[in-house]
């Protein structure tokens, strides 16, 4: 009656035992046994995989790019303009207001531009004046260029005699706008109705991107030739890192006293961040791109998983008899599976990781891959990888092994 | 109960301890249709320890349903099957999967070798669901492939081995694990009259080391040979007949 009577059989068998290195060495065997299929199904997951590995690393190196420029440029730059006031006309920052800002014990920098009202630059004086452009007119003072960090990209910049002078510095995009890139001395531009010598042309100014569409004139001389009222237009300032909100908040009454609320202060530093993070929305719309490729390669890894296990029914039924659990033949399939998603995103993270340091060498960027991509990229694969699998597995499991054995 | 004949016991072997290693009552099996297939209707049978026994008869008498019943692989719809001494019946999925894994060996008319894997590691699979390290596995595989005249072709894979020697690795896979009870399916089925004489000189080599083994053929020279032959016809034993050895 008993299972195991005595004497008459060897009692209750130990259980079927299968062990996870060849639990992995069964699952690995089915896909080498077909390596062009296995590569094939394992594409789909590879190309969603490497399309959000690149996607969240171009932006992560474009993020980098960005704070290592805000690293080097400094987050201690503020600039000080008009606003509007509450009639809506337009308000003038009064000419003294630089040395105002100047007497803030905190501020270690501060320099202006002036908009030299109806002056227009033009690369001649045979353009019809009628014919505007987008080139701006401004004074600057001498320590325009170090407040904001600027770099001469060829010439020079204005110092205390050429100031003097009619003499200009263009900004980079002035300069191309205008077709001028000899800055010896020989070059002049028609500048408010006068010959002015360019001096200098300036590399484009990523904390005051205004300067790259401005011709730079001394003060002195905008004062003089161009009748320039003396009132600037933006003030920069630097301050101690630590004083900036106590700057920020300083600023408005120092420059207008009796209306504060017209004076418009901002961080350009925040401004460039903000761009990188705009990029975001773009990396997200990316990002699920990327996990749709990811998902249509989920679905052909579960169909090859589908098609193999109906081709495989007497390895299934051969397995059972040589003493397979249901859960055996399941962890086999569901094992196989993980490991062709496993496969291609390995494939996709190499490929996506490639990707990024390309386009970041093209650009000149810093390299930026965050760990927890990979990591993410790797979670997602397997997860793909299960749930693709689960029917496929399941239906293994379920077969009985004289149906798998007799459908040769 | 027990659908063996008394005949002379033979004596020529010393004879180990029988005990039974098959015991079958009242077993039916039907396949539903209209009207159901009766492919075993009543079947009492009783194999003991270090028989070597025929199960033969025409196609279509119920010679694979009985095997595979024997071998845990379907279940009886009616009447007790006894295994090795285990109560099949009240055994579990994963029991009877234990069952398979250490106890009995499967021999197919197909070989059913694993293509692209050598002969070694597709005898070593017979110990694959016992939890045997790989390294035990292949060193036991060797030896049993030694014991079925392999010995020189452990590393040849099945594509480049004639049938017989295909099947007699089939056969190894089946012993490697040192079963209760070796099942065969027609294991001469694909071969040509040659090949099939070898493997059953090695099955009954098999026997007279003491392994118990149950061939199902539907080839009368073939049961001729056999000490035991099991007649079956239309899902019943028609004759169960003991010569007096070989
Ligand atoms: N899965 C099944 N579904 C329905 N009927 C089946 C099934 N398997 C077997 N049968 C029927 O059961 C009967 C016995 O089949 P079985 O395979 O046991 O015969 P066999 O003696 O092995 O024949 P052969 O010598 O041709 O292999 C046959 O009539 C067959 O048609
Ligand atoms: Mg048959």
């Amino acid at each position: 009656m008993s299972a195991g009577r005595p004497g008459s059989g060897r009692g209750d068998p130990a259980p079927s035992r299968l062990r996870p290195r060849d639990t992995l060495r069964v699952a690995a065997s089915g896909l080498s046994a077909r390596p062009l299929r296995a590569v094939l199904s394992a594409l789909g997951i590879a190309v969603g995989v490497a399309a959000m590995v690149a996607v969240v690393g171009i932006s992560a190196s474009s993020r980098e790019q960005v704070n290592q420029q805000l690293r080097e440029l400094g987050t201690n730059l503020l600039t000080v303009a008009p606003g509007q006031s509450f009639t809506g006309e337009e308000v003038r920052l009064p000419p003294e207001s630089v040395d105002m800002v100047d007497r803030i014990p905190a501020v270690t920098d501060v320099s202006a531009i002036g908009a030299v009202a109806g002056a227009a630059v033009y690369r001649n004086d045979e353009i019809d004046p009628g014919q505007t452009n987008a080139l701006a007119v401004n004074a600057a003072r001498i320590d325009l260029l170090d407040t904001v960090g600027g770099t001469v990209a060829s010439g020079r910049w204005l110092d205390e005699a050429l100031a003097e002078y009619p003499t200009v510095v263009l900004g980079a995009t002035a300069a191309e706008l205008l077709g001028i890139s000899r800055t010896d001395g020989t070059v002049g531009v028609w500048l408010g109705g006068e010959w002015f010598t360019v001096v200098g042309v300036l590399d484009p100014v990523a904390l005051a991107p205004e300067l790259d569409s401005a011709a730079l004139v001394g003060w002195p001389a905008a004062t003089e030739i161009l009748g320039f009222d003396g009132s600037p237009s933006t003030i920069y300032e630097r301050s101690d890192e630590a004083a900036i909100e106590e700057v920020q908040a300083l600023l408005p009454a120092t420059v207008n006293p009796e209306h504060p609320e017209e004076v418009a202060v901002s961080r350009p530093s925040d401004a460039l961040a903000a761009q990188a993070a705009a990029d975001e929305t773009l990396t997200t719309l990316l990002l699920a791109l990327g996990g749709v490729a990811l998902l249509v390669g989920g679905i052909g890894v579960a169909n090859t998983m589908v098609i193999a296990v109906l081709e495989r029914r007497t390895e299934i039924g051969l397995r059972r008899a040589l003493g397979a659990t249901r859960a055996h033949v399941r962890r086999q399939f569901l094992g196989e599976s993980v490991l062709l998603a496993g496969l291609g995103g390995t494939g996709g993270a190499v490929l996506g990781g490639i990707v990024t340091a390309v386009f970041a060498a093209t650009r000149d960027w810093p390299f930026a891959l965050p760990l927890w991509v990979l990591a993410g990229a790797a979670a997602a694969t397997v997860l793909v990888g299960a749930l693709a699998g689960a029917y496929p597995a399941a239906r293994a499991a379920r077969m009985p092994p004289t149906a798998a054995l007799s459908s040769v | 109960m027990s659908a063996t004949t008394l005949a002379a016991e033979p004596a020529a072997r010393p004879a180990p301890e029988r005990r039974p290693v098959v015991e079958l009552s009242g077993v039916h099996r039907r396949y539903p249709g209209t009207p159901p297939v009766r492919a075993l209707d009543g079947v009492d049978l009783r194999i003991d320890s270090g028989e070597l026994v025929g199960i033969v008869g025409p196609s279509g008498s119920g010679k694979s349903t009985l095997l595979n019943i024997l071998g845990t692989l379907d279940r009886a719809d009616e009447g007790l099957v006894r295994i090795d001494g285990l109560d099949v019946g009240k055994l579990g999925d994963g029991q009877l999967s234990a069952l398979r894994a250490r106890r009995i060996g499967f021999v197919f008319q197909q070989f059913f070798l694993t293509a692209g894997v050598t002969a070694v590691d597709n005898v070593a699979d017979g110990l694959l669901y016992t939890g045997m390290p790989l390294g035990e596995r292949r060193r036991r595989a060797l030896d049993t492939l030694e014991r079925v005249g392999l010995a020189d072709r452990v590393h040849h894979r099945p594509n480049e081995l004639s049938g017989g020697q295909r099947q007699r690795v089939a056969v190894a896979r089946a012993l490697v694990g040192a079963p209760s009870l070796l099942l065969a399916d027609e294991p001469t089925g694909a071969l040509d009259s040659a090949s099939g004489a070898a493997v059953l000189k090695l099955l009954h080599e098999l026997h007279d080391g003491g392994t118990t083994v149950v061939v199902i053929t539907h080839d009368h020279d073939v049961a001729a040979e056999l000490p035991r032959q099991v007649h079956i016809r239309d899902g019943r034993i028609a004759s169960d007949e003991k010569a007096g050895g070989r």
